[in-house]
């Protein structure tokens, strides 16, 4: 780094303005990180809190599955009673409207993302408040609604079947699907919730769910019980794309980010393609004096190093602070290992693209350091 | 043959050893009918201490000369040793390490580094080679002080006059004791006055530093101060 660190400062107002352009998308990728993990918990979180490995849906729904399948009580029976199955339970879920018509906010609506199941089975504990329990038309709700003014102990009644929801208790944490709050209830509130009837339910109804939620061991032969049942299982990371708007918001960030990843690696190595060319009379000083290319190659990506972690340091800080200033405003959350390895993709690409710059290194003849007399 | 002097623990020291020697030196650039002869049977030996200057006109092969003689370029035939070791025999990569420690370069307009002072011009080949300690340091420091630049020893190159630019060129290839000294028209940029002072330098540096000396130049006026002169005309040298 002998020259390296020298020729930083030296030339330290191109070296300014390549950083800041670093720094910039730096900045750039926090943020789209920050996005794309606020909308991958706006859309999913709710499935990725479910304590389960795998989903099994009706086999004729290919997409959108958790609006378009049903499963009937003999499903997950026969999914419970087949080997290499831990657990099969039903799990019902819909998107519902509903007001409140008793608590402090009487008259709000609330858009509830209904999750039905067995108490005590798939819903996380709540953090105040009691569980569900069997008959009650009790519901567990989360941040998200809670954040609209419902409390524990509120009354909501939905639209259409006009079943009266009393909340009993909270998940404290953003449990969301296709970007609405989710709240936990037992099956048979979600069957009211699903089919928008009110009273007692026809029988066939009763026994029906969206899709069989599946605890497997690990390697578990399933192809039998699927095609007895009429199911298919996928795992519980397959149906995110299922989730409204998921698999097109996340294909969208992907884009985003893969383009800002190619336009950083090529500003990188434009920059220190040029640098190393103006630099190539010193290059074949340098190897004339008896360096060693080797040596100059070194230097040279030690120097496209130190600036991209020093640049890229500075604009995640940066991306950092704007971020932590948008959450609850946007959906948007900051996740380490999200934010690590957009910084780190930075580093590594810039690394990439300039490698190919500072490759003409070893092309320079130090022949050329003798005079133009020759 | 020699064995490669590529350790320095084991190569000669500059004063005793045999200099520089050229014997039977062809370069031809080129092929075909484009081809050129650089040098042409060239016979050179220069003794430690020994300051020889070799003039003539532009195309004649002088840098040829140097090239060939500093390991940047290998001859078409012939043999160059320095110091008693045979460089035209070394591989490519024991070359370049005999041109880093036992050959010393000064170069035309003195060809330094734009974002180092003359003291770290001067500390550059060391760290180059691997040995930048408290002696380096002191060492620079003494030669700073023999080619007179103590008060411009932080300055940048775009700071200093073409004449401190060349003292501080010939300081930097005498770092690593070399046991030869190649110099390429150290005048090129420089008036009369201090063209004479600077090649007064090297003669002075030469024979106090027992290095083998070469300086190639088309300025007549500045050959007084070598110990011998010749031409070189069409690659040959009289």
């Amino acid at each position: 780094m002998f020259l390296a660190l020298r020729d930083l400062r030296f030339a330290r107002g191109r070296f300014t303005l390549m950083g800041a352009v670093v720094a910039l998308i730096a900045v750039l990728g926090v943020l789209l990180s920050g996005l794309a993990s606020g909308l991958a918990d706006a859309g999913i979180s709710g499935l990725r809190a479910l304590p389960v490995t795998h989903l099994a849906f009706d086999e004729k729904a290919t997409s959108e599955q958790f609006s378009r399948s049903t499963v009937e009580e003999k499903d997950w029976r026969a999914w419970s009673e087949a080997p290499g199955v831990e657990r099969a339970e039903p799990f019902g879920n819909t998107l519902a409207n509903a007001q409140v018509t008793q608590g402090s906010r009487k008259g709000e609506q609330v858009n509830l993302a209904v999750f039905g199941m067995a108490p005590g089975s798939l819903a996380p504990a709540p953090s105040e408040g009691e569980g569900l329990k069997e008959g009650g038309s009790g519901i567990v709700i989360t941040r998200e609604i809670a954040d609209l003014g419902v409390r524990i102990g509120d009354v909501l009644t939905a639209d259409k079947s006009e079943v009266p929801l009393k909340v009993v208790g909270l998940v404290d944490e953003t449990v969301s699907y296709g970007h609405i709050g989710v709240a936990y209830t037992d099956l048979d509130t979600w069957r009211h919730l699903h089919y928008g009837l009110p009273g007692d339910l026809p029988e066939a109804a009763g026994r029906q769910a969206t899709a069989v939620a599946l605890t497997l061991e690990p390697g578990a032969d399933i192809a039998a019980v699927e095609k007895a049942t009429g199911t298919r299982a996928d795992t519980r990371e397959a149906t995110f794309d299922a989730s409204p708007g998921y698999a097109a918001e996340s294909s969208t960030m992907a884009l985003i980010k893969g383009f800002l990843y190619a336009i950083s690696a090529l500003v990188v190595g434009a920059f220190f393609t040029v640098w190393t060319v103006q630099r190539k009379a010193e290059i074949a000083l340098l190897k004339a004096l008896g360096a060693p290319t080797g040596y100059i190659l070194r230097d040279a990506l030690a120097q496209v190093v130190a600036v991209l972690v020093g640049a890229t340091a500075l604009g995640t800080a940066v991306g950092l602070a704007l971020g932590s200033a948008m959450i609850g405003k946007a959906p948007f959350s900051l996740s380490a290992p999200a934010i690590a390895t957009s910084s780190g993709l930075l580093i590594v690409l810039g690394t990439v693209g300039a490698v190919v710059a500072v490759r003409r290194i070893t092309a320079v003849d130090p022949l050329t350091a003798l005079g133009a007399t020759r | 043959m020699t064995t490669p002097a590529t350790d320095r623990r084991t190569a000669p020291d500059a004063a005793g050893s045999d200099g520089l020697r050229l014997d039977d030196v062809t370069l031809t650039l080129g092929d075909g009918d484009t081809a050129v002869t650089a040098l042409d049977h060239v016979g050179l030996h220069v003794a430690p201490g020994e300051f020889v200057a070799v003039v003539g006109p532009s195309g004649s092969g002088k840098s040829s000369l140097l090239a060939v003689a500093g390991g940047l370029q290998r001859p078409t035939s012939g043999t160059v040793h320095i110091a008693g070791a045979e460089l035209t025999a070394l591989p490519d990569r024991e070359r370049t390490a005999a041109r880093r420690r036992h050959i010393g370069f000064v170069f035309q307009q003195s060809n330094l580094l734009a974002s180092l002072t003359v003291r770290e011009q001067l500390l550059l080949p060391l760290h180059i080679d691997g040995r930048l300690d408290a002696a380096a340091r002191a060492r620079a420091d003494e030669l700073v002080e023999a080619v007179g630049l103590t008060h411009r020893a932080g300055s940048r190159p775009h700071q200093l006059s073409g004449g401190e630019r060349q003292r501080a060129g010939l300081a930097r290839a005498l770092m690593t004791s070399p046991a030869v000294l190649l110099v390429d028209e150290p005048t090129s940029a420089l008036d009369r006055v201090r063209s004479a002072e600077a090649v007064r330098l090297i003669a002075e540096q030469t024979h106090e530093r027992g290095t083998a000396t070469v300086m190639v130049t088309h300025d007549t006026a500045i050959m007084d101060a070598a110990d011998r002169v010749h031409e070189m005309v069409d690659g040959r040298l009289s």
